[in-house]
């Protein structure tokens, strides 16, 4: 399967800058009852975004005009925390989300956004605060993300930098197909086993 | 050759080729363990694309997370996504050649206990499986960690992952453990100590005399939870101890292969140079029992404590999350933990629902009686484990004391089956996570050992084990 490239994304950002946003708020246990991937969009940050009654919380962020319809969130330390329930990221994905600013991410999560084309940039602690800051601001919500030149754009001029490991780059680029680029070494994977085994025999 | 961890030689010898200078591997897996409700989406994009299962003899297949526990076991779930769930799994280890321990089935349990029970688990080893607390196989000297259906599905068709090296974090407890203390406050300590995320990007080996000390099962509990503290991986050097607890099990290795791995597996622990990224100390003889008082693990402090003030924070984001925690969880700040009243007491989990734990529990609860106004359960970690408890007659215990006795799953740690609270709960819990909303929309939830459970829900209250015994 391959997934939409991420090249340049411009479009809302909604704070949460909560630490330790786990995967049991994004995604709670009532959506995971499903065999395929459909309809967790209505799921995401469940308990946040609704109230008891059904209707929508105008307190949750996601909610308020400003970043309604956000592509991106910039995040508190250690977003995606726990469960290792990729459906958190389908559901982040199905409600448009592209990209996730923070300055620290679990791993399982961080994995699970590469392969579903979900950008995931970690920023240094003070940059993070000031991009927070400034896209809480209705005004300045909006922003643009450019894989390739590796930039975070501000609606005030502002740009901000960031890194990433240039294999996850270009798969995201490029919307690879993980599983497709690893089968073209199967050779190799049959060449590992069959010594990896043979040292190993109880492992056959 | 330069000094290397044990992580650095699990991750050697199991590398098929670098991918580029940044640390990322193709990186082998000698097995993995599927459940019904993180495998179904993979299995679909196997089934879309055409795929076959590479090797199909090193994934073994449990229904754990959906099914009831109620004491009468049935083979039919009372809820259609769960039916579904399970129904699909069937469908994909007979159309794969997958193994499959189905809810009927003797060797039927929760994942992680199961695993290790059938010797599917072997010391350097290295794992993969759809659910977070596969570190739980560190403890045998094996490799585990987490990951995510797209993951399952690549290393269903490949027997790989595309992997990046971690950093290394070697934690030293060291000293005896005070009656009363279990391997469960090690690890709740030490998570309280560098936080939720303070092994985020490391794997941990743990060693000391402490760890040293341990038995096989509360090692488990150690490595299961060192993913509260982020970490992607934990890892304990194998010892005889290891041995002695794999010898035997129906997926060991036997006889002359059994000497010859027990060779090998003599070889794996770090070596006396090696250099690891952080070193982290934890002194045992300090601790004491732990309990958690807010929504994260890492929000917990020893029971003797008072529930802390946000005031005294200074770090803002720390002191917002503080006030937030406290008003989910109901407390305020300055009460003693010792007084929080309880509703419910579970004692399950893959992190203490082994024979171990129960025996711990019964030795608190026998002949006594659960508080009036509290619902008290027992949900063993396999079906094994709840036999072996039954012949040993710590399941009539329970019984007499007021617990419920259940078949096992991993039920109200994260309630996806029919075991949920109900909004303002509170439940002493011998389980991992304390999250909002895990064991049920509003419900609340304090970590603490399954003989710190057995205690409150005795007392009605959070209570300190260690003065249990001295009190009426």
């Amino acid at each position: 399967m391959s997934l939409q490239p991420f090249t340049l994304v411009t479009g809302k950002a909604a704070p949460m800058l909560a630490a330790n946003i786990d995967t049991d708020v994004i995604m709670p246990k009532q959506f995971l009852k499903g065999i395929d991937r459909s309809g967790l969009d209505r799921g995401l940050f469940f308990d946040l975004r609704f109230l008891p009654s059904g209707e929508l919380n105008p307190d949750f962020v996601l909610n308020q005009p400003a970043w309604q319809g956000a592509s991106f969130m910039v995040v508190g330390p250690n977003f995606g925390c726990g469960s290792s329930r990729e459906h958190a990221v389908w559901g982040l994905k199905q409600m448009g989300i592209r990209a996730l600013i923070g300055s620290s991410f679990a791993g399982i999560f961080y994995d699970n956004c590469q392969r579903n084309g979900v950008l995931l940039i970690t920023l240094d602690e003070s940059v993070l605060q000031r991009l927070g800051k400034a896209v809480s601001q209705a005004d300045q919500a909006q922003i643009s993300v450019d894989l390739e030149a590796q930039e975070i754009r501000l609606a005030d001029g502002q740009v901000i930098p960031f890194q990433i490991d240039n294999l996850r780059k270009t798969a995201l680029l490029l919307g690879l197909d993980a599983i497709g680029s690893t089968l073209q070494r199967s050779e190799q994977i049959k060449a590992f086993e069959h010594r990896h085994l043979a040292a190993n025999p109880w492992l056959s | 050759m330069t000094a290397r961890t044990l992580y650095d030689k699990h991750i050697d010898s199991h590398t098929v080729c670098p991918l580029d200078d940044q640390g990322h591997v193709l990186l082998y897996i000698d097995r993995q363990v599927i459940n019904e409700y993180t495998s179904p989406q993979a299995f679909s994009g196997l089934r879309e694309a055409g795929r076959t299962v590479w090797r199909p003899g090193t994934a073994l297949a449990v229904v754990d997370h959906v099914n009831p526990t109620t004491p009468q076991r049935i083979a039919a779930m009372p809820d259609a996504g769960g039916a579904r769930q399970v129904s699909y799994l069937a469908e994909n280890c007979r159309d794969f050649g997958i193994e499959l321990l189905d809810i009927l089935d003797k060797r039927q349990g929760i994942e992680h206990v199961i695993a290790p029970e059938q010797g599917f688990i072997l010391p350097g080893m290295v794992i993969a499986a759809g659910d977070s607390h596969t570190t739980t196989y560190g403890a045998l000297g094996a490799f585990g960690f987490g990951i995510g259906t797209s993951e399952i599905e690549h290393l269903l068709a490949s027997q790989t992952l595309v992997y990046k090296r971690l950093k290394t974090m070697r934690v030293t407890v060291d000293g005896d453990l005070a009656p009363g203390l279990t391997s469960k406050d090690v690890i709740m300590a030490l998570i309280g100590k560098i936080g939720a995320s303070g092994a985020t990007g490391y794997a941990i080996e743990f060693r000391g005399s402490t760890i040293d000390a341990l038995s096989v099962e509360a090692r488990m509990t150690i490595c299961n939870m060192a993913v509260e503290a982020g970490a992607r991986g934990a890892f304990m050097a194998p010892d005889e101890k290891v041995f002695a607890y794999l010898k035997g099990k129906p997926r060991a290795p036997q006889g002359e292969l059994w000497e010859k791995a027990l060779l090998e597996w003599r070889k794996l622990h770090t070596d006396d140079d090696a250099v690891f990224d952080r070193e982290v100390q934890l002194d045992a003889t300090t601790l004491e029992p732990m309990v958690t008082w807010g929504t994260s693990p890492d929000q917990a402090a020893p029971i003797g404590a008072r529930v802390p003030d946000p005031q005294d924070v200074s770090d803002l984001i720390l002191r917002q999350d503080m006030r937030r925690a406290l008003n989910y969880m109901g407390l305020e700040a300055g009460m003693p933990l010792s007084e929080i009243v309880i509703s419910h007491a579970f004692i399950g989990s893959c992190t203490n629902a082994r024979i171990e734990d129960l025996r711990d529990a019964a030795s608190v609860v026998r002949g006594k009686h659960v508080a009036g106004h509290v619902r008290a359960m027992i949900v063993p970690g396999s079906t094994e484990v709840r036999d072996q408890a039954e012949a040993e007659g710590l399941a009539a215990i329970f019984i007499d004391a007021g617990f419920e006795w259940r078949q096992s799953g991993c039920s109200m740690c994260l309630a996806m089956n029919d075991d949920v609270l109900a909004p303002g709960d509170r439940c002493a819990s011998s389980t991992n996570r304390n999250f909002e909303g895990r064991q049920g929309a509003g419900a609340r939830t304090h970590l603490m050992s399954p003989a710190m459970v057995a205690a409150a829900a005795i007392r009605g209250h959070l209570t300190d084990i260690r003065h249990f015994g001295a009190r009426p």
